[in-house]
């Protein structure tokens, strides 16, 4: 008999590896090639031409928090998609969006799914919000490498905080930075113009389906200035993602809920293109 | 070598060191009722578990030495989380982990001098009863797989009886649990299990996504004073003795 490992046939290792409930630090030993983080980015810079998606947003509301996405991916000047999704359950209790390099960015969701999925089935247990956090931050920073030569993921990270009873907002540098924002947030290309939305639209005392509103709003005025991020497309059906982080879990609203949500923003917005105006005083 | 032991011999001793091991604890009940799978173990406790989530549609059971148990546990997860994450959800099945299992497990029984004192119950919930899949698996590396239900560790025989006597297919949830609380009292003729004495989760092929979900104290006890209501009600249904089609028996193994 030669080595414990081998004890295990099929799966070396699979046992007898340190014992981590990390599924990443699991996979590094196990098939190193599958880690992001250990690829040797590319040794020139790449162009536009590799899909990336555009403006996320999340607004919080007491008791919550949402988190939207528009639908479209850019490569260069070229529409690469219309129905992207880029906003994701990350486990029962939080949500995660990406902005960036989509094919990076994909896979960095699906990893982190099963990071948290792994985590709390070998402890029994859910990592605390700011745990799960500061899990992706680690993420990020791994794929600086690739940030450097132009592909770049920043995602977005909002929970339901159990102990505090309210959502959290987590946003990210592409050297891993991990910030922790408040009521709202929004990243990508359109992010600014968004910003600027939610920054007028925002109160405290959001309905969850008013906040699911103030985000569609949000990007619309995202999709009105950035040529990247894709506005409501009522003749395909195709409306952002939006989805909330409640006591009750993580929910994606239904086609018809968005579509509704969607319709009164683009009605509204024949009155007056500019959307809902701000009280001047 | 002072003393010449017969390989016939060797391999007795070590299933007779395992079954005694295994026979020490206390049962684990798992069976089919209308939605899903259902699990009962006698375990008071609430931080170490006999039952437990693999992946979407998949859960574990089992009893003996918990460190070794866990430790199968543990490295079932991962097979599954990797598989999965290499391949599709999907792509993650109840027979694949039962042959790690059996791999495992056979190679430590003939290739170590101490077996693993563990029997396991690998489970998959289908879309309908017909698809549903559980693999018992024993120390010594060998699967078979079952239909209706299983009793393993402890009094197995007796628990086994019991099932054998209340099992009906296709009982509801409340029933089905009143059958394996009942059949587990047969462990001995004294014991009287509460609640709170109980470890439950089911595999319920009506929930989305994560298919496991365990039950908790107060759920256990109002399923089990609607099913005993049930019973004394004189409605027909209850959980009494019914045509049991009964698993295969303890060592058979039905390919499948």
């Amino acid at each position: 008999m030669a080595s414990h490992d081998s004890q295990f046939g099929r799966l070396p290792g699979l046992f007898a590896s340190p014992d981590t409930s990390s599924f990443t630090e699991f996979l590094g030993s196990y098939s190193p090639e599958l880690l992001p983080g250990r690829r040797t980015p590319p040794s020139s810079r790449v162009g536009d031409d590799i899909p990336h998606g555009t403006t996320i947003v999340a607004v919080s509301f007491p008791g919550g928090v949402v988190v939207a996405g528009d639908r479209r991916a850019t490569a260069g000047n070229v529409i690469a998609q219309r129905d992207i999704e880029k906003v994701f359950r990350a486990d029962e209790f939080s949500a995660i969006a990406i902005a960036g390099t989509a094919g990076i960015g994909l896979e960095m969701v699906r990893l982190f799914q099963v990071e948290l999925e792994h985590y709390e089935k070998r402890e029994g247990r859910t990592l605390s919000v700011e745990g799960k956090a500061n899990r992706l931050a680690t993420m990020v920073r791994q794929n600086l490498g690739m940030a450097m030569q132009g592909l770049a993921v920043v995602p977005l990270f909002a929970g339901y905080d159990e102990e505090r009873d309210e959502g959290r907002i987590f946003s990210y540098d592409p050297a891993g930075g991990r910030y922790e924002e408040r009521d709202f947030y929004s990243v990508g290309s359109g992010s600014v113009f968004a910003r600027g939305a939610l920054k007028k639209l925002y109160r405290e005392d959001l309905s969850a389906e008013d906040a699911g509103l103030v985000c569609v709003q949000a990007l619309y005025d995202a999709a009105d200035d950035d040529s990247a991020t894709g506005g409501p497309d009522l003749t395909r059906g195709i409306f952002p993602v939006v989805a909330s982080v409640t006591s009750e879990g993580y929910r994606r609203l239904g086609e018809d809920e968005v579509g509704a949500l969607a319709r009164a923003v683009v009605d509204g917005r024949y009155e007056s293109p500019g959307g809902p105006t701000a009280p001047l005083r | 070598m002072p003393f010449y032991v017969s390989p016939e011999q060797q391999m007795k001793d070590k299933a007779d060191y395992a079954r005694k091991g295994i026979a020490r604890g206390r049962s684990v009940v798992v069976l089919q009722y209308d939605d899903g799978i259902l699990f009962v173990a006698d375990n008071p406790s609430r931080a170490l578990h006999k039952i437990s989530e693999i992946y979407d549609r998949i859960a574990f059971a089992a009893v003996g030495k918990y460190n070794e148990f866990e430790n199968l546990r543990l490295g079932g997860v991962r097979y599954a989380d990797i598989n999965g994450y290499q391949y599709d959800r999907r792509d993650v099945t109840a027979r694949g982990l039962a042959n790690v299992y059996a791999q495992s497990l056979g190679t430590i029984f003939t290739e170590t001098n101490k077996p693993y004192e563990v029997e396991l119950v690998v489970a998959e919930v289908g879309d309908d009863a017909e698809t549903d899949q559980i693999y018992r698996l024993t120390f010594d590396g060998s699967v078979a797989d079952e239909h209706g239900y299983v009793a393993m560790g402890g009094q197995a025989d007796a628990v086994a009886q019991s099932l054998k006597d209340g099992y009906r297919e296709g009982a509801s949830l409340a029933s089905a649990l009143r059958t394996a609380v009942r059949a587990l009292e047969a462990q001995d003729s004294e014991r009287r299990l509460e609640a709170t004495s109980l470890e439950v989760a089911v595999l319920d092929r009506n929930r989305e996504h994560r298919l496991f979900r365990r039950l908790s104290a107060a759920r256990i006890g109002d399923l089990l004073s609607a099913a005993d209501e049930g019973a004394s009600g004189g409605a027909s249904g209850g959980s009494g003795p019914g045509a049991g089609e009964g698993g295969e028996g303890v060592e058979g193994a039905d390919g499948g």
